[in-house]
C-alpha cells in the first residue's frame, strides 16, 4: 500500500493531522494559528487534490463524482486557510511577484531569500494555479471558465474566488455541450439551445485569451497583474485550447511533451521537500517552493 | 477472465446474473441436488456480449462497454428478461431456452439447401423434435441517447412497465416498451457547471409503492420523491439525513459521507445506504437519523488520508438484504465481506478466496487488528491489500446463497445443512 518508506513516514504524521478535529481550534478566527505540522499537512493535502484535479483526465474512467469530491475538498482546505489567514499571506506573495511567466527560478535560489517578499521578487510567478487551468486541455471546453473581467474585481473575497471553477467547469462540461441537442423532448430542447447559445458566445474569448482566461479565475488580488508575454512553455501548454473538436491525441501529446512524469512523480517530488522549517515566512516560502515546483515539473523549464 | 462489475440474482434465485468489464453478461442456472443435502450448485447457463465499447466521434471520447448494473425483470413466460447497462445504453435482453428444432421439411433438406420442387412427390407435415438444450440471449430493446452523463443506477418499477435510470446528474424514467422517449424526472444540475458540488450516486424505485423511489448523493444525503406530486422531482418529499459528528470531522468527512449504493428492504420500510465506512440502516418514518449503524471497517478510519492518495477512498461498495430483511451484507478490502445480523446483533467478517479453503469447508470468521499484538490468525491493518476489493455482493432472495465478486472471480458460499 505504501510504496515508499520515506512516504509512508510523511503520511502516516498526515494521517493524525489531517484527521485531527478541525472543532478542536476554537476561538476568533484571527488568534487561531494552526500548529505548523497542521499547515503543512493541510498544504500537502492541497497540493495533492490539485494535482488529482488536474490528472483526472488521464484516468482510465472519467469520474464525475470523484472530481466533485475533490474540489469540495479543496474547497474546504482554502476556506479554513483563509479563516486562518494563510491563504492571504500565500497569494499575496504570489501575487506580489509580477514576472514574466518564463523565468521560473530553481528552488534553490528561492531557498537563500530571507523573506518572501524577496523570494517573490526573484521571480515566482501565478503560475502555479493555471496548473489546474490546464484542465482546460483536457476538455472541450466550450464554456469559459470565468469572464476574465471579473478577475479584476477590486474588492473580491477570497471566498467567491471558492466558487471559482479551478478550470473544473470545462473538466466536468466534457460531455455536456453537444449532448444536450440530442436530449429527450422534455427539457431537452431548452438545454440544447441554450448551450449551443453559450457555445458559439464563449469560443472566440476561449480562443483569443487563454492565459489571461485560466488566470482570471485565480486572480484575486487588487491591481491587476500585466498580462503575461507569450512564453512558448505556457504556448505549449494551452496550445490546444481550441474551439474545434479536438482529439485526445492532442491532449496526450501535450503531456509527453512535458518532462515525462506521471501523477505518482509529482507528489514524490513534493514530498521529497521532506519537513520545513517552522517559521510562518519559511512556511509561506515552503508553500511556494512546492507550487513552483510542481509547476517547473509541468510546464518543464 | 475480466473485471466482474455487477452481480445479481433474479427474482427466483434461480438465475444469477453477472457482468464484466469487458461487456458480458454470464448467467448461472442454480441446480440443486436433493440428496445428501440440499446443496445448490450454480452453472452457467447463458453467456453473451451485452455492450460493445463505442467511440463517440463527436467528442473523441470512448464509451466503455462495462457493464455497470444489472436488474431482472419479474417473470411473465417462458423467457426470462433482464435489463444490463454501460454508461450511456440500457438494453433489455431476452433469454429463452430452445430444446426442440424442426424437422421434415418439404423444400429444404436437413442441412438447409433447397430441394428441386421438381423431385417432390408427397407432402408432409414438418415435427419438433427434441435437441440439446439451447439458451439464446437477445435484445429486444436499446435505450439510448437519453444520458450526458454515466449511468450509475437501474432500478425496474413495481408496476413492471416502467424503470428508471439514474447517472450523475439527472435521473430518466423509461416504459419498457418504449425506446424513443423518457421522461427526465430529476435533474440536479446546475445552470452553471462551476458550482457543483454535488452528484447523484445511487437511485432506486420502492419494491412496493410504484410510485416512489430514493436517490442517494455524494454529500451523503436520501431524498425520497414522491411522483405524484409533480412531473419533476425536483423537490423531494423526504430528505434522509444524518448530521455530522463533530468529533469525527476532518477534511475527509465529506468525502467519506458519499453514499455508494442504497437499497430498499424487502418489505419496504426500510432503506440501506453504503458510504466509506459504515451502512445504514434508515426507517422511511425517521429522516434525521438512521436507526441502525454499522461500522464496516472501523481500522481504515485512521488511514484515510492514504486512501486518499491511492484514491480506494472512492472506491464504491455495495450492499444487500437477506431475503427476510434481517441480515445486511456489505464487502470491504482483502477480499474481505461483512455481514450484519440485525436481530442478533452479531457480525462477522469472512474471507473470499481460494488460498485458504477449500470448496466445501465452512469459511472461518476473520479479524482484522488495528495496532498493538497481534493475535494468531489476526491480520493487521497494514498487511490489507487494497487491490482486492469486494465491491459487488447479492444475497438470493429466499434461500442463504451468497453471491460474492471479487476482482476477477465470482464465489457462491451457502449455509452449511447438515
Amino acid at each position: 500500500m505504501f510504496p515508499k518508506g520515506t512516504k509512508r513516514k510523511f503520511l502516516d504524521s498526515a494521517e493524525d493531522a489531517a484527521t485531527a478535529t478541525v472543532a478542536g481550534e476554537q476561538g476568533p478566527a484571527s488568534t487561531r494559528t494552526p500548529s505548523p505540522s497542521y499547515s503543512l499537512q493541510r498544504q500537502s493535502l492541497l497540493d495533492m487534490s490539485l494535482i488529482k484535479l488536474q490528472l483526472c483526465h488521464m484516468l482510465v474512467e472519467p469520474n464525475l463524482c470523484r472530481s466533485v469530491l475533490i474540489a469540495n475538498t479543496v474547497r474546504q482546505i482554502q476556506e479554513e486557510m483563509t479563516q486562518d489567514g494563510t491563504w492571504q499571506i500565500m497569494t499575496q506573495a504570489l501575487a506580489a511577484a509580477q514576472c514574466p511567466t518564463d523565468r521560473l527560478v530553481a528552488t534553490e535560489v528561492l531557498c537563500r531569500q530571507s523573506d518572501p517578499a524577496a523570494a517573490a521578487a526573484a521571480g515566482q510567478s501565478p503560475k502555479p494555479y493555471p496548473l489546474v487551468g490546464g484542465l482546460d486541455r483536457g476538455y472541450h471546453s466550450e464554456e469559459v471558465v470565468m469572464e476574465a473581467g471579473d478577475a479584476h474585481k477590486e474588492a473580491l473575497p477570497t471566498q467567491s474566488y471558492l466558487a471559482g471553477p479551478f478550470g473544473m467547469g470545462p473538466c466536468w462540461e466534457e460531455e455536456q455541450q453537444q449532448q444536450e441537442e440530442e436530449e429527450e423532448e422534455d427539457g431537452g430542447d431548452e438545454d440544447g439551445e441554450e448551450s449551443e447559445g453559450e457555445d458559439v458566445d464563449e469560443r472566440p474569448e476561449v480562443d483569443s485569451r487563454p492565459g489571461e482566461q485560466v488566470f482570471g479565475t485565480f486572480e484575486i488580488k487588487q491591481q491587476p497583474p500585466p498580462p503575461p508575454p507569450p512564453d512558448p512553455a505556457l504556448e505549449e501548454l494551452f496550445s490546444d485550447v481550441d474551439p474545434s473538436y479536438y482529439e485526445l491525441d492532442t491532449v496526450l501529446t501535450g503531456m509527453q511533451s512535458a518532462p515525462k512524469m506521471g501523477p505518482y512523480d509529482l507528489l514524490e517530488s513534493l514530498s521529497s521537500h521532506g519537513p520545513q522549517p517552522l517559521s510562518p515566512g519559511a512556511s509561506c516560502r515552503s508553500d511556494l517552493n512546492e507550487l513552483d515546483h510542481i509547476m517547473e515539473i509541468i510546464v518543464g523549464s | 477472465a475480466d473485471i466482474i462489475s455487477t452481480v445479481e440474482f433474479n427474482h427466483t434465485g434461480e438465475l444469477l446474473a453477472t457482468g464484466d468489464k469487458g461487456g458480458r453478461v454470464v448467467i448461472f442456472q442454480q441446480e440443486i441436488e436433493s440428496m445428501p443435502q440440499f446443496r445448490s450448485e450454480y452453472n452457467v447457463y447463458s453467456t453473451f456480449q451485452s455492450h460493445e465499447p463505442e467511440f463517440d466521434y463527436l467528442k473523441s471520447l470512448e464509451i466503455e462497454e462495462k457493464i455497470n448494473k444489472i436488474r431482472w425483470l419479474p417473470q411473465k413466460n417462458a423467457a426470462q428478461f433482464l435489463l444490463s447497462t454501460n454508461d450511456k445504453t440500457i438494453k433489455l435482453w431476452k433469454i429463452s431456452e430452445r430444446d426442440r428444432r424442426p424437422e421434415g421439411y418439404n423444400l429444404k433438406e436437413e442441412d438447409g439447401r433447397y430441394k428441386d420442387p421438381n423431385t417432390i412427390t408427397s407432402l408432409r407435415v414438418p415435427v419438433l423434435i427434441p435437441m440439446d438444450l439451447m439458451v439464446e440471449a437477445s435484445p429486444r430493446r436499446v435505450f439510448a441517447n437519453a444520458h450526458t452523463y454515466h449511468i450509475n443506477s437501474i432500478s425496474v418499477n413495481s408496476d413492471n412497465e416502467t424503470y428508471l435510470s439514474a447517472d450523475d446528474l439527472r435521473i430518466n424514467l423509461w416504459h419498457l416498451e418504449i425506446t424513443d422517449r423518457s421522461f427526465n424526472i430529476v435533474d440536479i444540475k446546475p445552470a452553471n457547471m462551476e458550482e457543483l458540488t454535488e452528484v447523484i450516486t445511487a437511485a432506486e424505485f420502492h419494491p412496493h409503492q410504484c410510485n416512489t423511489f430514493v436517490y442517494s448523493s455524494s454529500k451523503g444525503t436520501i431524498r425520497l420523491c414522491d411522483m405524484r406530486i409533480s412531473a419533476l422531482c425536483d423537490k423531494h418529499s423526504k430528505l434522509f439525513e444524518e448530521p455530522e459528528d463533530p468529533s469525527n470531522r476532518s477534511f475527509f468527512s465529506e468525502i467519506i459521507s458519499s453514499i455508494s449504493d442504497v437499497k430498499f428492504s424487502h418489505n419496504g420500510r426500510y432503506m440501506m445506504t453504503r458510504d466509506y465506512l459504515s451502512v445504514k440502516i434508515w426507517d422511511l418514518n425517521m429522516e434525521n437519523r438512521p436507526v441502525e449503524t454499522y461500522q464496516v471497517h472501523e481500522h481504515l478510519r485512521s488511514k484515510l488520508c492514504s486512501l486518499y492518495e491511492n484514491d480506494c477512498i472512492f472506491d464504491k461498495f455495495e450492499c444487500c438484504w437477506n431475503g427476510n430483511d434481517s441480515v445486511v451484507m456489505t464487502g470491504s478490502y482483502n477480499n474481505f465481506f461483512r455481514m450484519f445480523d440485525r436481530g442478533q446483533r452479531r457480525d462477522v467478517t469472512l474471507e473470499a478466496s481460494r488460498e485458504n479453503i477449500k470448496p466445501m469447508q465452512v469459511l472461518k470468521p476473520r479479524k482484522v487488528c488495528v495496532g498493538g499484538k497481534r493475535k494468531k490468525d489476526e491480520i493487521s491493518v497494514d498487511s490489507l491489500d487494497f487491490n482486492k476489493k469486494i465491491l459487488h455482493t447479492a444475497w438470493h432472495p429466499q434461500d442463504n446463497i451468497i453471491a460474492v465478486a471479487t476482482t476477477n472471480n465470482l464465489y457462491i458460499f451457502q449455509d452449511k445443512v447438515n
